[in-house]
């Protein structure tokens, strides 16, 4: 018998409890307090500034020259992008000799010291938001790859406030995670952190030091 | 399963004293259990909402393992499906041996790691050590502990036992050409340095798992650094391992289980991390690992799930609230106990992982106040099975569930057992015997034990109840 059939055999034989429902998270849900005055993006703006990001209002138009002001203030020289990504095409004629814009072509394997020390920050989209958690979240693809959101001490996210869900569940729920999960999908809530050292909270562990939120807004 | 008894030298009740005789590890413990204590009330302000809370994430658990044959199986199906190769290990051996030929199929002499306390259970980084693969910690308090040649001693804070000058002096020494600083900052910028390179060189990455989602087939992983995602993305093998309890049967039970985990645990609404991890990277992905593999470890979980008193053990989502509010952890810290899980869930969980025979002593370190059953944010009742543990430790061979039950029966206690039980079901026997005491009071010995050594002795009533009662009547 196989370590496998050893364990199920020793399970199945254990004696059954009582049969349980499957607990109703929905209705959890649906009975939490409803949401405060303050409408999602407030809360999400307000939950993430607490959690160390910055967050910038700017629109559709304006953010590519925005971004480049940011990033010009912060001495960012090489930005990674994502190959063939929109954002990338869209912030194309504010790159300079400044401002290099690093498309992310080559597997990281193939490119991992100057990966690591040689890219300033990254920018990439977020699929959408958390209002309660002021969380980001992302589904990183081939062109917006898990490490961009990693390695580079700076991640600058593009976040459409008119996607800001109030839970994670109401995202998943809206988003159909469970029909279909992509390899890795994240849920970032500010920059890298740890509080190891006698609970001495400090940024920049592993991770970004800076989460820079360029927030989306549709012109009223 | 590995039948040898493990002995521990020193002894809990010798570790404890020693613990209680170093006023800096009082003094970091005493720190940061109040600490932790006033984060975590603050996150849950609404005591109604939190009661309700807790009843769902303890039913989320308790329905988990009410079918957890089936999950698992739910689970093995869909990770295999998502290109995740599956291994079932019985003992920490078995897993070792899993991740040591992984290691040798790869030629990989490097390996990263994320925080994992099913790896410590393992004594993984020795097993690897002694193959000659280097395992390095990267959670800033696991390498810290690492460093120093320790073990973690809480199960959320590895390094909550060291003050920074004690950390700032490790790097001098340790780290060639790092002067002493005790600037936080800067500590952590050291750490992010020399642990940057180990990942961009490493062959293997390992992690825990925080929950394992048998519906989608997709691993939960949180950590606010960052090492975690480093360890599971960067190198071209990720390798986890978890316990069997770990699996949740639907993705939607994590968002709950999530909103109870960082809040119980260090007091904050949510982690910077939540990765969620369904499989290997894809032909037109740029990073992510070539392969994902999860390992199922059981040691000693099995028999935990055979009693059905025993099995709300296997609810724990690990956050360490139960030791946060321990009036006795807070007291002796996390070495003391001597087991990879210390306090009250290291009480409870540590008999099936290593037999009562070693252990028994940890169940009877409790006042037994139920903080740790009034903070459990899955509603373990952690009181009534370290009474069931002790029980099981002086259980006569006829009535013995678990390896090792019976273990702290001596000859004596047996004897005296014995003799109550022939006085108390023979009624002129009983009488006898309590007149003859009541009326020997004198002969009571002065020394009895711990009992005397902060009160004052037993000595039997000078007058039987019967004896009042009688007065009364009269």
């Amino acid at each position: 018998m196989s370590a496998r059939d050893n364990i199920l055999a020793r399970l199945r034989a254990a004696p059954a409890g009582e049969a349980l429902p499957l607990p109703d998270v929905a209705a959890w849900y649906a009975a939490a307090a409803p949401a405060e005055a303050a409408t999602p993006v407030e809360r999400f703006r307000a939950n993430i500034e607490a959690a160390h990001a910055e967050v910038h209002d700017t629109d559709a138009a304006s953010w590519p020259a925005l971004l480049a002001r940011i990033a010009g203030a912060k001495n960012v020289r090489r930005l990674l992008v994502g190959n063939g990504a929109p954002e990338a095409a869209a912030l194309a004629g504010h790159a300079d000799a400044a401002l290099q814009l690093v498309p992310y072509v080559e597997p990281a394997s193939r490119w991992r010291d100057d990966f690591f020390d040689g890219i300033d920050a990254a920018l990439t989209p977020a699929r959408s938001a958390i209002a309660d958690t002021g969380s980001l979240i992302l589904w990183p693809d081939a062109t917006a790859p898990r490490l961009m959101s990693l390695v580079p001490a700076i991640h600058f996210v593009l976040l459409d406030a008119a996607a800001i869900h109030r839970d994670l569940y109401t995202a998943m729920k809206a988003e159909r995670w469970a029909d279909g999960m992509p390899t890795n999908a994240l849920v970032i809530s500010g920059p890298s952190k740890t509080a190891d050292i006698q609970q001495t909270l400090a940024y920049g562990a592993h991770g970004p030091r800076e989460l820079v939120v360029l927030l989306l807004r549709r012109p009223s | 399963m590995s039948a040898q008894p493990v002995e521990f030298h020193p002894s809990f009740a010798e570790r404890s004293k020693a613990a209680i005789d170093d006023p800096h590890l009082r003094q970091s413990f005493r720190g940061a259990m109040d600490f932790l204590q006033a984060k975590r009330r603050a996150q849950f302000p609404d005591a109604e909402e939190l009661g309700r809370l807790r009843d769902l994430g303890a039913a989320i658990r308790r329905y988990a393992l009410a079918n957890l044959p089936q999950l698992l199986e739910q689970l093995e199906g869909k990770l295999t499906a998502n290109g995740v190769k599956v291994h079932w290990a019985e003992t920490p051996a078995e897993a070792n041996a899993i991740v040591l030929g992984i290691a040798r199929r790869h030629a990989a002499k490097r390996m990263v790691k994320g925080k994992s306390m099913v790896s410590e259970e393992c004594g993984f980084n020795h097993a690897m050590e002694a193959a000659g693969i280097e395992a390095l910690e990267t959670d800033m308090g696991e390498y810290i502990v690492q460093l120093a040649g320790e073990g973690p001693s809480h199960i959320i804070m590895p390094a909550i036992h060291k003050t920074k000058q004690q950390i700032a002096q490790l790097f001098a020494e340790k780290l060639p050409g790092v002067k002493y600083t005790e600037n936080v900052d800067a500590l952590i910028r050291i750490g992010r340095e020399v642990l940057r390179k180990k990942f961009a060189a490493a062959d293997i990455g390992l992690s825990g798992v925080n929950f394992a989602v048998a519906e989608t087939g997709t691993l939960f992983l949180v950590e606010n650094e960052g090492n975690g995602r480093m360890c599971t993305t960067v190198p071209k093998v990720h390798v986890a391992i978890t316990d069997i309890e770990k699996v949740v049967a639907k993705l939607e039970h994590v968002t709950v289980l999530n909103t109870l985990l960082p809040r119980s645990a260090t007091g904050q609404a949510v982690e910077t991390y939540q990765n969620f991890i369904s499989g290997p990277r894809k032909p037109d992905e740029l990073d992510g690992p070539d392969e994902v593999h999860l390992i199922l470890l059981d040691n000693g979980r099995t028999q935990a799930y055979s009693d059905v008193q025993l099995r709300a053990t296997l609810q724990c989502i690990r956050c360490g609230a139960c030791m946060n509010h321990c009036p006795v952890y807070a007291r002796i810290g996390g070495h003391a106990y001597g087991t990879v899980y210390p306090g009250p869930i290291g009480a409870i969980i540590s008999p099936h992982l290593l037999g009562l025979e070693s252990t028994y002593p940890l169940a009877f370190a409790s006042t037994l106040c139920g903080a740790c059953a009034e903070v459990c944010p899955v509603r373990i009742p952690i009181v009534d099975i370290l009474i069931r543990l002790r029980t099981e430790a002086q259980a006569r061979p006829d009535a013995a569930h678990l390896r090792g039950s019976g273990t702290a029966r001596t000859a004596g206690v047996s004897a005296i057992w014995r003799a109550w039980s022939v006085i108390y079901s023979r009624l002129g026997l009983y009488r006898l015997t309590t007149w003859f005491m009541s009326r020997s009071r004198a002969l009571s010995p002065t020394e009895q034990g711990a009992w005397t050594r902060s009160r004052t002795p037993l000595v039997p009533a000078p007058k039987r109840l019967r004896d009042l009662l009688r007065e009364r009547r009269r």
